[in-house]
């Protein structure tokens, strides 16, 4: 378990995606802003740099009124190796297919783990 | 005393390994339960979002680019959140995230210009793609939370098996062997008493034997002293009687 008190009460969702993808999801009534006018999404277009998502992420996982963040693949695939270490509980991570991207269930931390383990439960 | 206690450490090793395995294997069952949600709410992803992502295209279509006025909508005010719960399985807490919605959409204004119903459904698709992103995030929390419950577990029960329960049984046995060891010595040495006091019979016996032959010939060297004291005497008594 994480050693962090499991935060409660009422937390955001936090998006890093390619514009379509997070237009929907500020339509859906989830965008936010703090008092110093941070927001709790990021748009990443063609030419935005590593290091931008790579600090976006940082700065969401770090907030403790965030409680899941979304992440579309082929984006999460650029930063993946912070991805990997990444070993908090809360917020969670979650990738999500594209747009144009196809959703490939072979890179997701997770399901990689799953089928490890439906593999290793096969085998026995 | 020692063997006592050890004897009532395996013995609560083993009961403490019993209810730890039960305790593994009713998490793994929770744990393969969890994984086939997980695996089945991707695949509904996946398909939720394409159709998001295909009214968002229709939106684009009917309504131009939305995306500035939607951004510029954004305010302090969140009308979608979650919240977060913790539900304890075997002892486990695990975080289960619900949707929330209160207040009122700060979006229901855009596509007050053009294209309001395509925008509508472009929204009333993202709200069922988050609400069921909401709750695969909470399975996948689980899942990562219980993952580490069960390794922990896991290795409780091994340490158990592998290295607790041997040890205990090894001081058993040492102590065990130890005390038999002892119980042989102590039989040794009580036969060897038993030797000495034998022999020291035997030998009090003989030189009692010794004594009473000792003892039967002396009187008889004491009746002949006494005798010639007595004959001696009778004689001077004689001697008296004849003077």
């Amino acid at each position: 378990m994480s050693k962090q008190a499991i935060r409660s009460g009422n937390l955001l969702i936090a998006v890093i995606g390619e514009p379509d993808t997070v237009t929907g999801m500020l339509l859906a009534g989830m965008g936010n802003l703090d008092a110093q006018r941070n927001s709790n999404f990021l748009v990443v277009e063609q030419n935005t740099p590593r290091d931008v998502i790579e600090e976006a992420f940082h700065r969401f996982t770090r907030r403790n009124d965030i409680g899941i963040l979304l992440i579309n693949q082929h984006i999460a695939d650029l930063i993946r190796p912070l991805l990997d270490d990444y070993d908090q509980n809360v917020p969670t991570i979650l990738e999500i297919p594209g747009v144009h991207t196809p959703y490939d269930s072979s890179k997701d931390a997770i399901l990689k783990r799953a089928h490890r383990l439906t593999s290793s439960a096969h085998e026995r | 005393m020692v063997l006592q206690q050890q004897k009532l450490k395996l013995l609560s090793a083993q009961k403490g390994h019993q209810l730890l395995k039960k305790k593994s294997d009713a998490l793994g069952v929770k744990f393969r339960q969890i994984l086939g949600q997980i695996l089945e709410a991707k695949n509904k992803m996946v398909d939720l979002l394409k159709t998001a992502s295909f009214s968002m295209a229709e939106v684009k279509y009917t309504a131009g680019e939305i995306r500035h006025t939607v951004t510029e909508n954004v305010t302090t005010v969140t009308s979608t959140k979650v919240r977060m719960r913790s539900e304890n399985i075997a002892g486990v807490l695990l975080p289960v995230f619900e949707v929330l919605q209160e207040g009122n959409n700060a979006q229901e204004a855009a596509g007050l210009g053009r294209g309001g119903q395509k925008i509508q459904q472009c929204r009333d698709k993202h709200m069922e793609a988050v609400t069921h992103l909401v709750k695969l995030a909470s399975l996948q929390t689980a899942f990562a939370a219980l993952d580490e419950v069960i390794k922990i577990t896991n290795r409780r029960v091994n340490a158990l098996e592998y290295v607790i329960i041997p040890r205990v049984e090894g001081h058993i046995h040492y102590i065990e062997s130890e005390m038999s060891e002892m119980e042989r010595e102590e039989f040794f040495r009580l036969k060897k008493v038993q030797n000495v006091k034998k022999r020291r019979a035997i030998e009090q016996a003989a030189a009692e034997a010794r004594q009473l032959a000792l003892e039967a010939a002396a009187p008889a060297a004491e009746g002949g002293a006494g005798a010639a004291a007595s004959g001696m005497m009778k004689r001077a008594a004689d001697e008296d009687v004849v003077v």
